[in-house]
């Protein structure tokens, strides 16, 4: 892959240089011609991307600002600022039940990480760097995880957690959570552990570094921005999943915040300003965090596919 | 020493093996064993329950031949995933195209976090606020059809049997353009400059340089993504569950919704097996067919 961009990257240097002998009389004059009209079709480029960034802005917005009005206000102000500022509304959900959903999702969300990365980066180390037959076998398992989807598994996965006796409790979500990360949380530690070069490892086995060691000293504190990544993505995932959430737990006081929303709405009925103030607080963490790791986000994410 | 070799290979067999072990089993237990048992459910009937099970050999499939609502939910299904190809991947890769350009280099980092916004929302939070996007009575989008004289358009978008299903699928294409944007930019990073600083002395227009370069170089990105929108697609729950349910009638089923209603409303387990036996096999096709057409791209 990379010795064939090489290639054409020498192919194309040495075109270049013949070509720019014979343009540079021609090319000018063409420079000016597009300059004008590169400018008419940036502005409306520009136009339509900031248009665009209005269309995912403002229902956003409109959710903020409403829930801060009233239910009349709401009904009957649609665009408009609330006239009072309803900031009771997010006491009133706070205390009506979001709380609860909040802590129970933000548990969900961290055991669930903690167990990917720990499991993922384990399976991600033995995949990277060892070789054999049940090696490939072990691969290729973990991949085709990727293909499988929780819809089909629903009814089973809800049968066998009955089984366990595990249904309508935490484990449920946490357990089957970590199962649907880890192919692609594997597939991406995986990536980026073959990038990190074996002379590393080989005097480290020379200082009598155990196998273990080299996991834990050296493979793990290299892969800070990969595991960041997994952090986020699975963070994503466990705070936002809604079937699972719905279908395995039944309890209103075991509900994460997808499935607690739904709760919650049908017991709020009109009381719109509480429901909108709910889903704002929903909202919060992973916009925050897309905030503050968005860096890690986008390079972990062209870091862990370079050889996917 | 020898024996010290022996310690060393021994152990660094053992630990390979255990470090794989519980990744293995979480996969093994809660993924492959619901797969199979899946199968082996679409020939019984039961319900959620009752332990025993009965054996109904093909019944079920041979029911699912038959019913009308599968036809209409896998037709949904298609829809969703020929809009969605559409906005979420050739849309998305102008996007994503334009937003590597240097000419917008100074406001694309925020765009990008703008447009990648609502990926980070939970469906259910979306679902809820696109419900007060559709109310017919104080809906954003009528209320602004009508601030811009288009008020003759209006309808209760969810309410209404021919809209129901496009109001869903646009509210999936608001939530996830963003999402393959970033894939698509990505992948659009990693393709190295000299490509168009020759391209650029060679006098190839922006949209040359689009065709010529960035498709080829991001062909690969392109397949993912092609893939993971179609499937994601043709298994689509959340979306028509909160904010139809499906409905009105039937009209907005997709395949998942229908295999929830069948296996934990009807409590009909078996044949809401039979509907998810329906999905697995439509998305293992998809999934094929992609890998052929694409696959000629892979080998180099």
């Amino acid at each position: 892959m990379t010795k064939t961009n090489e290639n054409i990257k020498s192919d194309l240097l040495a075109r270049d240089q013949e070509r720019t002998k014979e343009r540079s009389a021609k090319g000018v004059k063409a420079a000016r011609k597009t300059s004008l009209s590169t400018k008419v079709s940036k502005n409306m480029i520009l136009l339509g991307l900031l248009l665009f960034a209005f269309v995912i802005l403002y229902p956003l917005f409109w959710m903020v600002v409403s829930s801060l009005k009233s239910y009349d206000e709401i009904y009957n102000n649609v665009w408009g600022l609330p006239s009072v500022w309803h900031f009771e509304n997010y006491a009133t959900a706070w205390s009506m039940g979001i709380s609860g959903y909040f802590i129970n999702s933000l548990l969900v969300t961290v055991v669930t990480i903690v167990l990917v990365v720990i499991i993922g980066s384990m399976a991600a180390f033995t995949l990277s760097r060892y070789k054999s037959r049940w090696i490939d076998v072990a691969l290729i398992f973990t991949i085709g995880g990727i293909m499988m989807n929780p819809q089909v598994a629903l009814i089973p996965l809800f049968e066998m957690l009955t089984w366990m006796d595990l249904i309508n409790t935490h484990w449920a979500l946490i357990l089957t959570y970590v199962a649907y990360r880890l192919p692609l949380t594997i597939i991406l530690i995986r990536a980026f552990f073959l990038s990190i070069p074996r002379e590393l490892e080989e005097s480290a086995i020379i200082d009598g570094c155990s196998e273990f060691g080299i996991y834990a000293r050296i493979y793990l504190p290299l892969s800070v921005p990969i595991i960041v990544t997994t952090i986020v993505l699975t963070a994503y995932f466990a705070w936002n999943e809604f079937m699972f959430a719905t279908v395995f737990i039944d309890s209103d006081v075991l509900k994460t915040i997808p499935s607690g929303l739904m709760n919650f709405r049908d017991a709020l009925r009109t009381d719109w300003g509480v429901l909108l103030a709910g889903m704002v607080i929903a909202t919060i963490p992973m916009v925050v965090l897309l905030i503050f790791l968005q860096r890690y986000l986008v390079r972990g994410l062209s870091e862990g596919s370079v050889k996917g | 020493m020898k024996e010290g070799a022996r310690m060393i290979a021994r152990r660094n067999r053992m630990i390979p093996a255990l470090f794989i072990l519980p990744s293995l089993l979480f996969l093994g237990i809660f993924i492959y064993i619901p797969l199979v048992q899946n199968f082996y459910n679409s020939f019984f009937d039961f319900s959620v329950f009752s332990p025993t099970k009965e054996y109904v050999g093909f019944s079920a499939f041979q029911q699912l031949l038959g019913d009308k609502v599968v036809m209409t939910a896998l037709i949904n299904n298609i829809k969703y995933a020929i809009i969605s190809v559409i906005f979420q991947v050739a849309f998305a890769l102008i996007l994503a195209t334009i937003l590597e350009d240097k000419l917008f280099r100074r406001i694309a980092p925020m765009l990008r976090v703008i447009y990648f916004i609502p990926v980070m929302i939970s469906i259910s939070v979306i679902a809820l606020l696109f419900n007060f996007i559709y109310n017919p009575q104080m809906g954003l989008l009528n209320s602004f059809l009508e601030l811009v004289g288009l008020g003759n358009l209006a309808v209760p978008w969810l309410g209404n049997a021919t809209t129901s299903i496009y109001a869903v699928i646009a509210m999936s294409q608001w939530q996830s353009i963003g999402f393959i944007t970033m894939l698509f930019i990505v992948a659009i990073q990693k393709i190295p400059k000299e490509l168009y600083e020759a391209a650029n002395i060679d006098g190839a227009g922006k949209i040359r340089q689009f065709f010529s370069i960035t498709i080829p170089q991001v062909k690969e990105a392109l397949f993912v993504n092609m893939l993971i929108t179609i499937t994601g697609s043709m298994l689509v729950f959340n979306e028509p569950y909160i904010l139809t349910n499906g409905g009105p009638g039937t009209s907005s089923m997709t395949l998942s919704v229908y295999m929830y209603q069948q296996g934990f409303f009807k409590d009909n387990m078996g044949y809401g097996s039979a509907v998810a036996t329906l999905i697995f096999v439509v998305t293992a096709i998809f999934a094929l067919i992609q890998i052929k057409v694409s696959g000629t791209g892979k080998d180099e």
